[in-house]
């Protein structure tokens, strides 16, 4: 072989290779590491039934964006839950399903999900693998039963290989394994990498302005009881004043069927709080100002009304406008530009 | 010799009747070594009959009510002797959803259970709480919540449903969904896990004072339980099927699981 083949040969099969790439769907950087950050509490989820893998990432983030869960495959898990709003659905007060019907409640952000002791607004689901089962079977949402999705996986030409892959030993797709899949996708969404996390770690890129700061300690003093710890919530269900009649919905009572539920909601994570609007489970305010003034002036008294918002016989939380503006400037240094971005978790 | 003959021969002869008689059970095997199995036959009632699908029966309230269908969990069985010694069959053994239109399903058989005498079953309707909060890949066959766990799975209050009764009434309200008058009870609610919800996991003891199923190596003992629907429908509290027509993951619930506690009967353990 002359050199001139010899160089050809070789430019042949780095373009081989190249394109070979390209069409590959799956082109993620071989970091999937789930990390507990030096911030956070130490997360829930059960990794020893189901630890997170290259392939079993890869599998679930596909399944995450394919509408084959939808029972007229018009719409995927990411169409509601979209990487630029945390993975929630923004702009839409309350998210639209297959054939565009209404659900009731705005869909949330899907992030640190790992660190969660209860799911959705009412908190009907307790694990995270168990969660697709509601959005699957919602008549708004996505409308299918999960065993046709089964089906439709085992079918499929592409899915079959993935699945061998990802849970070794297996002939045809379980249910359990593509709910497995999907959660080590929603595992990997760790959102703890905003100017507050770098400042609370005593990271470089960590300065809080003189606003930022004081917005921090008001937040400590007046929010953190119910947004508690770096998770923002302390995980429980309560009545923040939002609606004076819960007839439409009553939330966590339809759950525990306990009287004194009635209009308690799961208190949010406010990370990347300033990409989620609309605002609470309603979608009844589209900014943070109009979030802060119904803390100070909006709050409604029904029986149910948390304590913490009717000290004293005072309805809601006393805010300056400068205090109100100085808290919004703390939230906004809570979105992590870093995880809506992030190559690994978009559209394969 | 001959003597000697006709003597083995009795003796065998004798030895013969004798262990058939203690295996017809008038006496008891003294080995009580190794483990036999038990099997629950679930018969099912509408009082004093016998239930069929489709036939008219009458609740406590006095109304008239038909059945299509009538599933239920039962779950965490523990067998007791006579002295109160106790054996609780493995967890994950025994979790079993039983269906009036699948007959199969009405006869449970629980083997590994030591030798011994048992005058006492002892389990749960419906499936405890450290079952419905397990990962997703230690619920196989009817607890398989991707499979739909046979229709008895919420999804967006997860858990099992624990009995399910369909059926209609004259006396029920026209139902607009279904274009019937139709009476509907879905129970479940095993409490929650960090934050509680009702808890309607309710336990059975059944106990017979003369009878015990003699489980040995090679016998196979049966608790005949009668299981009464209408008992659904009364004690405590009656049902009115126009004032209740359909039950899920309410607070109705509650009444509902409390009248259906007491619909398992021991009618007799045979062996
Ligand atoms: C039609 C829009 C829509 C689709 C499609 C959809 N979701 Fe959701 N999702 C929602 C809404 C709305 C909620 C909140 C509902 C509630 O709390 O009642 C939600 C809640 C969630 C939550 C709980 C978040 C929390 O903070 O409690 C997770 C996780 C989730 N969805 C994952 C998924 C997955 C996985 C899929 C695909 C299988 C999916 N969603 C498909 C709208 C959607
Ligand atoms: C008594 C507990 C409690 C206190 C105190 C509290 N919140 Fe909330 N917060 C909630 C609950 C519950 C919700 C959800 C209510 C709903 O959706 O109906 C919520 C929702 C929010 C939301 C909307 C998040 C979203 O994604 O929709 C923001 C923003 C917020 N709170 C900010 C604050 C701030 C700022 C403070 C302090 C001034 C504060 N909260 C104090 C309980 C509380």
């Amino acid at each position: 072989m002359n050199t001139f083949n010899k160089i050809f040969c070789l430019l042949f099969a780095v373009l081989l290779f190249a394109s070979c790439k390209k069409d590959d769907p799956v082109v993620v950087p071989e970091d999937v590491k789930f990390t507990v950050p030096s911030n956070f509490p130490a997360p829930t989820y059960s990794f020893s039934s189901n630890e997170i893998t290259q392939s079993g990432f890869e599998l679930g983030r596909r399944l995450f964006y394919d509408p084959i869960f939808s029972r007229d495959s018009s719409i995927s898990c990411g169409d509601c839950h979209i990487s630029y709003s945390a993975f929630s659905h923004v702009d839409h007060i309350t998210s639209h399903g297959i054939n565009g019907l209404l659900g009731k409640r705005n869909a949330p952000a899907v992030q640190n999900m790992a660190w969660r002791t209860s799911f959705f607004w009412d908190g009907g689901v307790p694990l995270l693998d168990l969660v697709p089962l509601n959005a699957i079977q919602n008549p708004v949402e996505m409308d299918e039963v999960p065993a046709n999705v089964v089906r439709k996986l085992n079918r499929s030409s592409v899915y079959p290989a993935m699945f061998k892959k990802a849970f070794p030993g297996l002939d045809t797709i379980s249910g359990a394994d593509m709910l497995k899949a999907l959660s080590q996708f929603m595992n990997m969404l760790v959102s703890a990498n905003s100017r507050y996390d770098h400042y609370v770690r005593g990271e470089s890129g960590g300065t809080l302005s003189a606003d930022e700061l004081a917005g921090l300690a008001l937040f400590k003093a007046k929010c953190s009881t119910c947004h508690a710890t770096d998770l923002f919530t302390d995980q429980s269900f309560r009545n923040n004043g939002i609606l004076s009649d819960f007839t439409l919905d009553k939330c966590r009572y339809e759950v525990s069927t306990f009287p004194d539920d009635i209009g308690k909601f799961a208190v949010p994570s406010l990370r990347n709080v300033e990409r989620t609007p609309p605002y609470m489970h309603n979608g009844k305010f589209k900014t943070l100002e109009a979030v802060l003034n119904h803390y100070t002036s909006g709050v409604k008294d029904t029986p149910s009304l948390d304590p913490l918002l009717k000290q004293n016989g005072q309805l809601g939380i006393p805010l300056t406008d400068i205090e109100k503006q100085q808290i919004i400037a703390f939230l906004k240094t809570l979105t992590d530009e870093s995880f809506s971005t992030d190559p690994r978790f978009q559209h394969p | 010799m001959k003597n000697y003959l006709f003597g083995l021969l009795a003796f065998a002869l004798f030895a013969t009747v004798l262990t058939s008689c203690s295996k017809d059970g008038d006496d008891t095997t003294t080995d009580l070594t190794g483990t036999g199995s038990v099997t629950l036959e679930f018969d099912h009632r509408a009082g004093d009959a016998s239930l069929v699908f489709g036939a008219n029966y009458r609740t406590a309230n006095g109304d008239t009510v038909k059945f299509s269908t009538f599933n239920y969990f039962v779950s965490n069985f523990v067998f007791v002797k006579s002295d109160g010694t106790e054996y609780t069959v493995p967890k994950d053994e025994c979790y079993f959803l039983v269906k009036h239109d699948d007959a199969e399903s009405r006869e449970v058989t629980i083997s590994g259970i030591p030798a011994g005498d048992y005058n006492e079953v002892k389990f749960i309707i419906g499936v405890d709480s450290a079952k419905s909060v397990s990962p997703v890949d230690q619920r196989k066959g009817v607890l398989d919540p991707a499979a739909g766990a046979s229709g008895m799975y919420w999804a967006w209050n997860s858990g099992y449903i624990f009995v399910k009764v369909e059926g209609t009434s004259p006396q029920a309200p026209l139902n607009s969904s279904t274009g019937e008058r139709t009476i509907e009870y879905h129970t479940g609610l095993f409490g929650g896990m960090t934050s509680k919800t009702l808890n309607n996991i309710k336990e059975v003891e059944l106990h017979s004072h003369d009878e015990a199923a003699k489980v040995r190596k090679d016998t196979k003992p049966h608790f005949h339980i009668y299981v009464d629907i209408l008992e659904m429908f009364t004690s405590p509290t009656n049902i009115d099927v126009f004032d209740n027509p359909t039950s899920h993951a309410g607070p109705y619930s509650e009444i509902v699981a409390n009248n259906y506690a007491d619909m398992f009967i021991l009618d007799h353990i045979h062996n």
